[in-house]
């Protein structure tokens, strides 16, 4: 049961201008909740302070673990299950087994990883999403503070940057899934 | 902001569009009700896949005897068609990986559309393996399961195994990669719609926010996700070429067909993405999207791997009179005098000399050349096919074992069913997902877009 959140966020037109906010926003030291956008906005990162992500160590375990699946399950098959000679070929033919420890490495490590990504971003199949403003993942860059509960004595003053920075629209709306 | 931009970058944005006209633009065919052109080319599409039901169903019923293999000729049109519509599939990814890593900007107007051709293709090439076998319905038997019959393996060392892994997972990379960069798009289109579009569009968004963390995040796996299919791509039609590769017959058994493979695969592909994406553009008018300087740069490629592919002929030709082999050079000699000598000149002309002519800048950039060369382009490959398949296999080693090829009707519905299955599938895409990735667009628009170079169609 997620709890419910006051969010007052401000729109901007342009993502230039979203940047400065975040800028503006960074020397008033006023906590950023998050920043939506229609497209990813490039020099925003570190100014939100995120770290990088590691879903590529995810994708690299994955792949280990499909490989070590592949070569594994192949050895086993051909030194202990069933050895048998194919073409001439040695008992244990590792080349051969090349093509199948490959694709089994990219299988795993594709699926893995973007099944881990589907869950950390909290991405899952629900018929209803809310969101903050329609226009967000049309033409619109949105900067939202969290003024829930006791953080709204700031409400002033994120209003007031909102509003100093160029934003076009601002509004605070309540939010259960954010 | 202002960064230096290079006087001679071309615009991939034309008609001084803004971030809502892009929205506008690529949303709006998903909004509208089909007009009667779609719905014609629908029904066409859902009629000739009804042919191709047929002609499988009946193959699977009364068995490989209702095709003209027989004797020396194992793989005809079945094989012919499957390594031609995975080609084809190649396209969309070198599109979205190989390109995602070079950083070339103008894969955002078409990897959409490409990635989708990849997956159809990929649906229509997959079926030919399945049915080919004969005892259809015995097909799980590719996979390794436990089973009582033994427990009895698949051979594992076999190109033709390696085969099933590979395109196995070349479609779940291919779909997975799509997919991915589809959920923007999607939540896009669900904050448009009402009622029940909104409800589908919601599920299928996965919930997307546009949050900072999921950009960087959406980034950080795409930039894998092309890292991983770069080599799987490669690999698979190396994995393909190697059917023919390790086997004895003259013709085939030689080492240049992993790089020709590819080249060859890049080089349909891409003609097959020009014949899809001139007809699409032109019917759903976004011709500001998907530009003149796209087709030009396809065309460059084209014209790289079409080069390549001609080499690698040169080469087994080369070889075959330098290795002095006298099978090795009858194979060659047959196929250019030989019964099949029709399908040989159809590949060295449509592969080697109609790809040349993309040095003339004045082709390259004109849609209508454009379109008659893609076409010719993918017929080609498909004679490039038909020569080492067939026409190896129809005069190998017994003489008195040689005869000639003829597909039947059963064999031509099946192909031809095929375009159904893809086309059907395609026009289904444009009406429900955007044929253009709206997000990526946006994103380079102030790089690219005409307004911002001084190069709006008005003033060049």
């Amino acid at each position: 049961m997620k709890t419910k959140k006051n969010i007052l966020f401000g729109l901007y037109d342009d993502e230039q201008d979203l940047l400065k906010a975040v800028k503006v926003s960074n020397e008033r030291g006023l906590k950023i909740m998050d920043v939506y956008s229609p497209f990813p906005i490039h020099g925003l990162d570190p100014l939100l302070g995120l770290k990088e992500s590691r879903l590529h160590i995810a994708g690299f375990i994955f792949g280990t673990l499909g490989a070590l699946t592949g070569f594994l399950f192949l050895s086993w098959i051909f030194k202990i299950d069933w050895p048998n000679v194919f073409g001439g070929k040695p008992y244990w033919p590792i080349p051969a087994f090349i093509p199948v420890t490959f694709e089994l490495t990219v299988l795993f490590s594709g699926v893995g990883m973007v099944i881990t990504y589907f869950i950390v971003n909290g991405l899952s199949m629900k018929p209803e999403t809310e969101v903050l403003h329609d226009r967000i993942s049309d033409d619109k860059f949105c900067l939202a503070f969290d003024v829930t509960g006791s953080a709204s004595e700031n409400a002033n003053a994120f209003e007031s940057l909102l509003n100093e920075t160029g934003a076009t629209y601002v509004e605070t709306k309540e939010m259960s899934d954010l | 902001m202002s960064s230096h931009v290079s006087s001679i970058r071309e615009p991939l944005v034309f008609g001084n569009k803004s971030y809502h006209n892009i929205t506008e633009d690529l949303v709006g065919p998903t909004e509208k009700t089909p007009g009667k052109l779609w719905l014609a080319m629908f029904i066409l599409a859902i009629a000739v896949l009804s042919m191709g039901v047929y002609a499988v169903t009946y193959t699977v019923y009364y068995g490989i005897g209702a095709w003209n293999l027989n004797r020396t000729i194992g793989w005809g049109w079945d094989i012919t068609n499957f390594v031609w519509w995975i080609g084809i599939g190649h396209a969309g990814t070198l599109i979205s990986a190989i390109l995602l890593l070079f950083r070339q900007r103008w894969r955002t107007g078409v990897n959409r559309a490409a990635e989708a051709m990849t997956i159809f293709a990929v649906m229509c090439a997959a079926m030919f393996p399945l049915i080919h076998v004969g005892r259809a319905w015995d097909v799980f038997f590719f996979f390794p399961y436990p089973n009582t019959r033994g427990p009895l393996w698949p051979n594992f060392v076999s190109p033709l195994l390696w085969d099933v892994f590979a395109i196995s997972t070349y479609f779940t990379i291919s779909v997975l990669f799509w997919y991915t960069g589809l959920v923007p798009d999607f939540a896009t289109i669900r904050d448009r719609a009402t009622g029940l579009r909104k409800k589908i569009y919601s599920a299928l968004s996965f919930g997307w926010k546009g949050s900072a963390k999921n950009w960087q995040r959406f980034e950080s796996v795409s930039l894998v996700l092309a890292g991983l299919a770069t080599p799987l791509v490669l690999s698979v039609h190396t994995i393909v070429s190697f059917d023919f590769a390790t086997s004895v017959i003259p013709g085939w058994h030689t080492t240049i067909f992993p790089p020709y493979f590819v080249a060859g695969a890049v080089f349909s592909g891409f003609a097959m993405v020009l014949t899809l994406m001139l007809i699409t553009r032109k019917i759903l008018h976004l011709e500001d999207y998907i530009t003149v300087n796209h087709i030009e740069s396809m065309n460059k490629v084209i014209l790289v791997t079409g080069s390549i592919v001609g080499v690698a002929y040169i080469t087994e030709l080369a070889i075959a009179w330098y290795s002095g082999y006298v099978y090795e050079q009858f194979a060659f000699l047959n196929r250019a005098k030989g019964i099949y000598w029709w399908s040989y000149f159809g590949m060295m002309f449509n592969n080697v000399v109609i790809p040349q002519f993309f040095w003339s800048k004045k082709i390259r950039t004109n849609v209508t050349w454009t379109f008659f060369l893609s076409i010719l382009i993918n017929v080609g490959m498909w004679f490039e096919r038909f020569v080492i398949i067939s026409t190896s296999i129809a005069r190998d080693y017994l003489p008195s074992s040689w005869s000639y090829y003829v597909p039947t009707g059963i064999e031509v519905m099946i192909y031809i069913g095929t375009f159904g299955l893809f086309f059907t599938l395609f026009l289904g895409f444009t009406r429900v997902a955007p044929v253009v990735a709206i997000a990526e667009v946006k994103s380079i628009l102030k790089e690219y877009g005409d307004q911002y170079l001084d190069k709006t169609q008005e003033n060049i």
